[in-house]
């Protein structure tokens, strides 16, 4: 444990040294106080309160923003290591490689908190200063912290494997890029144009909310809309957070870290220095 | 005597070429060992090999006792790599704290750490502004941390002025009397300056020959260069009296065979009056070193 926390420390140092705290935090609080802004029109015409709202398109925001700034911190993690020359001499210490990956872990995954609780924060502060029932939103933000916490944590370990994988930074930066366009953008995309195609079929009804569960980001999304009350004030795929129970998707928003985490763990220690 | 790192008929292979060949090797506490060798001649493959960092075909590895790589070996070994390199945006006490927590001790021993290599001033900056020499007395340094009872040293005096080598000869001959071994690896003969117990010199994956400087001298028996001066006006007759030398302008040189110097010496002295001093000059490190690391090469 203590090699761990030694690991996390230097990690978190380098973070802070690269600007990768600034960066972070600074990308969530400016999209986050853009959303809070521009998210306040319809709270009038829903009935619902300022925070829900902005919880609403907060949601949408983390789904893009948390898993790019996760896969960016991590893509070095092992391939920086190996370009620099630093990994044969760590190896050499009495510590596992599995103690390293979660050394690695805890320090993004710290860097990333901080961002999260920043740029949700400042949202919240600027809902509540302008409506009094925007406290009622506050559960809501509160699910929002830890879930866009798991989901990074499932991205980092992600981009450990495939900086494992690689072995060379620049091309752990290009398949961290890969993953995150196929993840994040064409996954939705693809399954929006096969539910068009099959016009209500079996794929729509059986299939697809399956498909949402499988992929973490449409977990997160369909987990924070189906616990939001401002459901309705979320456009597009949300609509089918009606058919999954949020259980399902909070489970693969657990499975997917564990497993990202354990599949990184193994690629690593495929590495010979 | 204990023995702290043994390897029996160690053969390692990459792909098709054999890095290393039937390596029979011991280096036991207290003992500096220096691995000589060309570039590609394995000291890198066999010293990874002994830290656990890639595995090997056959033969037997035994370090500290235990399975090379094993938590036992890893908690008693210190490496200092060829060329090492740390994060450069830590400074490098902070890189030196790192190491320290990782081998679980006390962080505060950084500034004494970084004292010992004389790097007491340049602690608290980055280690992206250091020299080649600074990094490697910080590899030094992260080398010396928890009393470590084998060292293996990759290239460690590359990159070291004169002076800083010297430094760095005495700090291993106080970790040597304070009973730990070391396995140091070097591309020449006289990096090392006989500042070690015995030498083990590999070419071409193969141990070609090993033990102390003398023991090789003896072993490798290269003629000695004798050059006799004349006296005043007696070049000549010395040349006459010395067939066998070339005459230059100062004086006659001759080789002889180690051990026919000294009854060449007192057939020189016999000539008396004509010669006017004598100077041996025995086979130069440099020169033992390629007589051992070519004769195998082919």
């Amino acid at each position: 444990m203590s090699r761990i926390l030694a690991t996390a420390q230097t990690e978190f140092l380098i973070a802070l040294r690269n600007r990768w705290v600034t960066i972070a935090v600074a990308m969530m609080v400016v999209f986050s106080l853009v959303l809070a802004a521009a998210g306040s029109a319809p709270s009038g015409a829903l009935g619902a309160d300022r925070l829900s709202v902005t919880v609403a398109s907060l949601t949408s925001l983390s789904v893009y923003l948390v898993p790019l700034v996760a896969l960016l911190m991590s893509f070095d993690g092992i391939a920086g290591e190996v370009e620099r020359g630093t990994l044969p001499l760590v190896l050499t210490y009495p510590v596992s490689r599995a103690e390293l990956i979660l050394g690695k872990l805890l320090a993004h995954l710290g860097v990333l908190s901080v961002a999260v609780a920043a740029g949700y924060g400042s949202a919240a502060v600027a809902a509540v200063a302008t409506d009094a029932d925007a406290l009622a939103g506050l559960p809501a933000l509160w699910r929002l912290m830890w879930t866009a916490v798991l989901l990074g944590a499932a991205f980092l370990c992600l981009g450990y494997a495939l900086s494992g994988l690689s072995r060379r930074p620049s091309g752990a930066a290009g398949l961290a890029i890969g993953l995150w366009l196929v993840m994040i953008v064409l996954y939705d995309l693809g399954l929006l144009a096969a539910v068009v195609a099959d016009d209500g079929g079996w794929f729509t009804t059986e299939l697809f909310p399956w498909l949402l569960v499988l992929n973490p980001a449409d977990a997160f999304r369909l987990f924070n809309l189906a616990a939001s009350e401002a459901t309705a004030a979320a456009a597009g795929i949300g609509g089918a957070a009606g058919a999954i129970p949020p259980v399902q998707a909070l489970v693969s928003l657990v499975v997917w870290p564990l497993a990202a985490l354990l599949a990184s763990v193994l690629i690593f220690r495929k590495v010979t220095p | 005597m204990t023995q702290s790192l043994t390897l029996s008929r160690l053969t390692k292979s990459y792909q098709d070429t054999k890095a290393l060949h039937d390596v029979t090797l011991s280096v036991g506490a207290g003992e500096r060992v220096a691995l000589l060798g060309h570039n590609g001649a394995g000291k890198s493959t066999l010293m990874k090999i002994v830290l656990g960092l890639i595995p090997y075909d056959s033969g037997e590895v035994r370090v500290l006792g235990a399975r090379p790589g094993s938590a036992a070996a890893r908690a008693g070994v210190a490496y200092l790599p060829e060329n090492v390199a740390f994060h450069p945006a830590l400074t490098g006490l902070e890189q030196i704290r790192h190491y320290l927590r990782l081998r679980g001790e006390p962080a505060q021993l950084a500034p004494d750490l970084l004292a010992r290599v004389g790097l007491a001033d340049a602690g608290k900056r980055r280690i992206g502004t250091y020299s080649k020499g600074m990094r490697q007395r910080v590899g030094l340094a992260q080398a010396l941390i928890g009393r470590p009872r084998l060292l293996v040293l990759d290239e460690p005096t590359s990159g070291l002025d004169p002076v800083s080598r010297r430094d760095f000869y005495t700090l291993l001959d106080d970790l040597a009397a304070d009973g730990a071994s070391i396995l140091l690896s070097s591309h020449a003969l006289t990096e090392v300056e006989a500042r070690t117990d015995r030498l083990v010199i590999l070419s071409g994956g193969r141990l070609v020959t090993q033990g102390s400087l003398t023991d090789l001298r003896r072993q490798a028996a290269l003629p000695v260069a004798l050059h006799v001066v004349p006296r005043e006006g007696q070049g000549a007759r010395l040349a006459e009296a010395l067939p066998q030398g070339r005459m230059n302008g100062t004086g006659v040189y001759l080789d002889c065979a180690p051990d026919a110097k000294l009854a060449t010496l007192s057939r020189i002295t016999a000539l008396g009056g004509i010669v006017a001093d004598i100077d041996v000059i025995p086979p130069s490190l440099e020169d033992i070193y390629s007589h051992f690391s070519r004769r195998d090469g082919q």
